[in-house]
This record gives C-alpha cells, sequence and structure tokens, in this order.
C-alpha cells in the first residue's frame, strides 16, 4: 500500500476523534494539536488496528507522537 | 483510564508565576485539582485517619463512629479470633520481622505453611507468596513476558500488571474493556511464534463487574496463549469453593496462573501466584519482586494462614455477603443513584457521580452521616468516572445495611444528586 493511500485512509478514521477539527497535517501532534488523551487514543489505535489489520503496541505508540509518524509506521507494518 | 496509565498526554502549562520549572513542575496540575478541592472547605478523601478500629465493620475515622464500606474487608476476617491468635503466637515464638528475602533468611515455617493453605485452597501444585499483592503481579508479569513476548490485556487492569506489562519490556496490546471480539481479533494479529500471555481480572475493582472468563479463556486458548487471571476481589467469596470468577464459571483449569491478595478477604497484607505449570518453581530464583525484598513478618504469615483455612468453611459467611450486596444494590438503584453495573456483580457498588466537586460534597456528607466509602477519580476511574465505591463486608449486619441506605438517601438529597 502507498503511503498516499495509508495517509488518506487514516484521515478518515480521525475525522470523528477531531472533535475541534484541527487541521490535520504530518506534524500535527496527537497530544498537543489534537489533544488526544488515553482514551482517545486506545479507541483511535483500535480503529485503525482493525482497518488495515495490524497491531500497534502501547510500545510503539509511546514513539508515535505525530500523524506523519503514524502514517509512516502504518505504512512499514502494512507491508511486514 | 486505568490505575496504571500515567496520564502524560496533556500539556503541563500550569507554571507558577516566578516559580523556576524542577522536576516536581510535572505536578502542577494535579497539586491546582486538589488545593482547589481542599478550598471548598471538604474534609480531605484522601488524608482520612482510623483512630481507632472497633471491628471489620466500624471505627473511629476523624473523631466520629463510622460504618465502614471502603475496606475490601469482605470476610471480615480481620478481628476473627483464632487469626488473631495466630498472629499473636507467632510474634512470640518467631519474631517480628524476617529481616531477609525468601530465598537468603527469609523463609520461616509460617511461609511454607501458608503456601500449602493456598496450595489446598486452590487445589493447584504450586504456590509462591510475595510481599505484597501489587509485587505479585509485577513480579509473575515482568518476569514470564519479556522482550519479544505479547501481553494482551484488558484497558480498565490494575495499576500493578500494567507496572508488570512495562517492567517486563513484552510488548503490551490492551483492548477495550471485557470486550471478547476485540481481544481475539488483537490475539490473531500477533506474529506466528511470538510468545503470548492474556491478562484478565475476575472482579474488576472500580465498578464492581465481572470479566466473561468462560469466553475470553476459550479465546486465549484457541490462539495458544497462556492466561493469567487476577483474583483479588473474588476470593473467599465468588465461585463454589470461593476460588474465585474462574470457578465460578468453570474455566479454572485453563488458567495457567491465578494472582491473589491477602490484605482483602483474608484480611491481613501479602500477595500470591498459584499455577499448576510443571516448572512453576524456578520462579523463585528468577523473579525479582519476589527475590529483592524482605518477606512477610511471621505474624502476616500465620494470619493468612489461618485465615484462608478457615475462608475454605465459610458458607455461610459468603451467603449473607451476597444478600447484602443484593440488598444495597436494589436499595440504592431503587432511590435513584446511578450504579456501575446493572446487577450486582460482586461485594463492590460503585456509585456514578455526576463530577468530582459532587462526588467529593457525597462523600464529605456520608462521613459527616457516619458512613466511609471510598471516593475514586481518574486517572484510577475508567471513562474519567467519579465513583463512590462501596464494597461489603460479610459482617455488616442486615439492620447495617438498611441505616447504610438511609445515610444514603439523606446526603443524597443534601448534595442535589437524587
Amino acid at each position: 500500500m502507498d503511503r498516499a493511500e495509508v495517509d488518506s485512509r487514516i484521515r478518515a478514521l480521525i475525522e470523528p476523534f477531531n472533535k475541534k477539527g484541527v487541521e490535520v497535517s504530518d506534524e500535527t501532534t496527537f497530544a498537543g494539536d489534537l489533544e488526544f488523551d488515553s482514551l482517545t487514543v486506545m479507541d483511535f489505535v483500535a480503529a485503525i488496528e482493525d482497518e488495515f489489520d495490524i497491531i500497534i503496541s502501547m510500545n510503539q505508540q509511546a514513539e508515535i507522537e505525530n500523524y506523519g509518524q503514524l502514517v509512516d509506521n502504518v505504512q512499514q507494518l502494512t507491508e511486514g | 483510564m486505568s490505575e496504571g496509565i500515567s496520564q502524560a498526554d496533556r500539556p503541563q502549562a500550569l507554571e507558577a508565576a516566578g516559580e523556576p520549572r524542577d522536576l516536581f513542575s510535572k505536578f502542577d496540575e494535579i497539586i491546582a485539582q486538589r488545593e482547589g478541592l481542599l478550598a471548598s472547605g471538604v474534609e480531605d478523601p484522601f488524608n482520612l485517619v482510623m483512630e481507632k478500629v472497633l471491628s471489620p465493620t466500624r471505627a473511629i475515622c476523624n473523631g466520629r463512629d463510622t460504618i465502614l464500606l471502603g475496606t475490601y474487608n469482605y470476610m471480615g476476617m480481620t478481628f476473627d479470633p483464632e487469626v488473631i491468635a495466630a498472629g499473636k503466637d507467632a510474634l512470640d515464638n518467631f519474631g517480628s520481622g524476617t529481616t531477609g528475602s525468601r530465598v537468603l533468611n527469609g523463609t520461616y515455617q509460617g511461609h511454607k505453611e501458608v503456601e500449602a493453605a493456598l496450595r489446598e485452597f486452590y487445589a493447584m501444585d504450586h504456590a509462591m507468596v510475595f510481599s505484597t499483592g501489587y509485587q505479585a503481579n509485577l513480579g509473575i508479569i515482568s518476569t514470564i513476558a519479556g522482550k519479544g513476548d505479547y501481553i494482551v490485556l484488558d484497558i480498565d487492569s490494575h495499576a500493578s500488571i500494567w507496572d508488570g506489562c512495562k517492567m517486563g519490556d513484552a510488548e503490551v496490546v490492551p483492548f477495550k474493556h471485557n470486550d471478547i471480539a476485540a481481544m481475539d481479533r488483537r490475539l490473531g494479529r500477533i506474529p506466528e511464534g511470538a510468545g503470548k500471555l492474556v491478562v484478565l481480572e475476575g472482579v474488576y475493582s472500580m465498578l464492581g463487574d465481572v470479566a466473561p472468563l468462560k469466553e475470553m479463556v476459550a479465546v486465549a486458548k484457541k490462539h495458544g496463549a497462556m492466561v493469567l487471571v487476577d483474583e483479588a476481589h473474588s476470593m473467599g467469596f465468588i465461585g463454589p469453593n470461593g476460588r474465585g470468577v474462574a470457578e465460578e464459571q468453570g474455566v479454572i483449569d485453563e488458567v495457567d496462573f491465578i494472582i491473589g491478595t491477602f490484605s482483602k478477604s483474608v484480611g491481613t497484607v501479602g500477595g500470591f501466584c498459584v499455577s499448576n505449570h510443571p516448572k512453576f518453581e524456578i520462579m523463585r530464583l528468577v523473579c525479582r519482586p519476589y527475590v529483592f525484598t524482605a518477606s512477610l513478618p511471621p505474624s502476616v504469615v500465620a494470619t493468612a494462614a489461618t485465615s484462608i483455612r478457615k475462608l475454605m468453611h465459610g458458607g455461610n459467611k459468603r451467603a449473607h455477603l451476597w444478600e447484602n450486596s443484593k440488598r444495597l444494590h436494589g436499595g440504592l438503584t431503587e432511590l435513584g443513584f446511578t450504579l456501575g453495573t446493572e446487577e450486582p456483580q460482586s461485594a463492590i457498588v460503585a456509585v456514578i457521580m455526576p463530577d468530582l466537586e459532587r462526588g467529593a460534597a457525597m462523600w464529605e456528607a456520608l462521613l459527616k452521616e457516619g458512613l466511609y466509602v471510598n471516593l475514586a477519580r481518574p486517572p484510577a476511574t475508567p471513562a474519567g468516572m467519579t465513583l463512590l465505591r462501596c464494597s461489603l463486608c460479610a459482617e455488616h449486619s442486615s439492620e447495617e445495611v438498611e441505616t447504610i441506605l438511609g445515610m444514603f438517601e439523606r446526603a443524597g438529597k443534601a448534595v442535589g444528586i437524587i
């Protein structure tokens, strides 16, 4: 799957969680810009895992701070 | 969300003017919240002192005669005369403490006896006693699931479970609370060949709800995972022999490890793991929270062993505890309170508060009525809830439960919750 497709699918998934309608770019951070709390993170991660049939463990999540890193990680995982 | 997850996901912007930042600046938010709560004039819910303990269900708290409804002392063993006599005897004959690790000079006859009592209670081959329940989860989970292994666990797991996951360096994969399908999907995605541990609890202590262990254990086994169940809040009264929810639901033989505690139904302090795994005894040499700490004092293991043996024959007390739980749950529902579960599932009845301020006000109103319950708030609670958590005791009389309901009614009306 190319990066653009991963990006567009995650963009669709993030919408219901993006309550403030923040404009999402690769630099957008989950904690800072999107103000995701830990419960939101869990639900959002579960949605991505189910969409791509992958696991993003909490250990991996700890390394992901912004949207671009998430897309890169998911792309790698779908290739694995 | 859970007792174990530190909420480091919010910017800490509360720097006091002129104060330099240091390592304590990260606590500014919680310091401000606490000061705000106390400034409203409420008694500090997290600084209660019991000046005198009269029985398993009564104490003098902050100067008032108080009914205790938040102690986890489910079976009321703390003042059992035989339990106390065993403790005194051990103090006289073995001294006040062991001053040593279980693997050096800290294993006394009493430690072997309490482990024998546990093996008999659970009808399992191996029992290992830790100095606290927290260390039992920390030690077993971190030791059996290491780098490259996967732990699949319920998102509402206790702090000791989360900390054990972190310490062991395994890949940690949480799933939505009690969601069998979500757990199944996550297990199915784990790479082939990786070690798998599923961690569940029998009773979840915040809402007092029970896990669908029958289905979950079957799913775990389908994926070839080992299963650890924390039965801290069920020992002594759930299941035909009081072995917990796994026994009640008929899957205890499929569970690889049961974690428990002496600080609830048993009525003292300490933790344990029981298992039928043939290699289990090696844990005593490789489990750091077992090795690198002093063992329990002789009086503690003596009281625990006596209490565990008495719990094997606690059928009548168990039945009364269930009656108490059903009556309190039904009565609070009739009064119009919102509870954590629709039906009583355990000896914990959680009353959901609209917010922390009114939760604290209700807690204080109850204390002034002469009733102690636990005030639980985020991050210890699921979904950001504020809870008044009630845990019943087999020694609460039926009359006391009626008195408690009256207190809830008056306090609830005074605070405007019902």
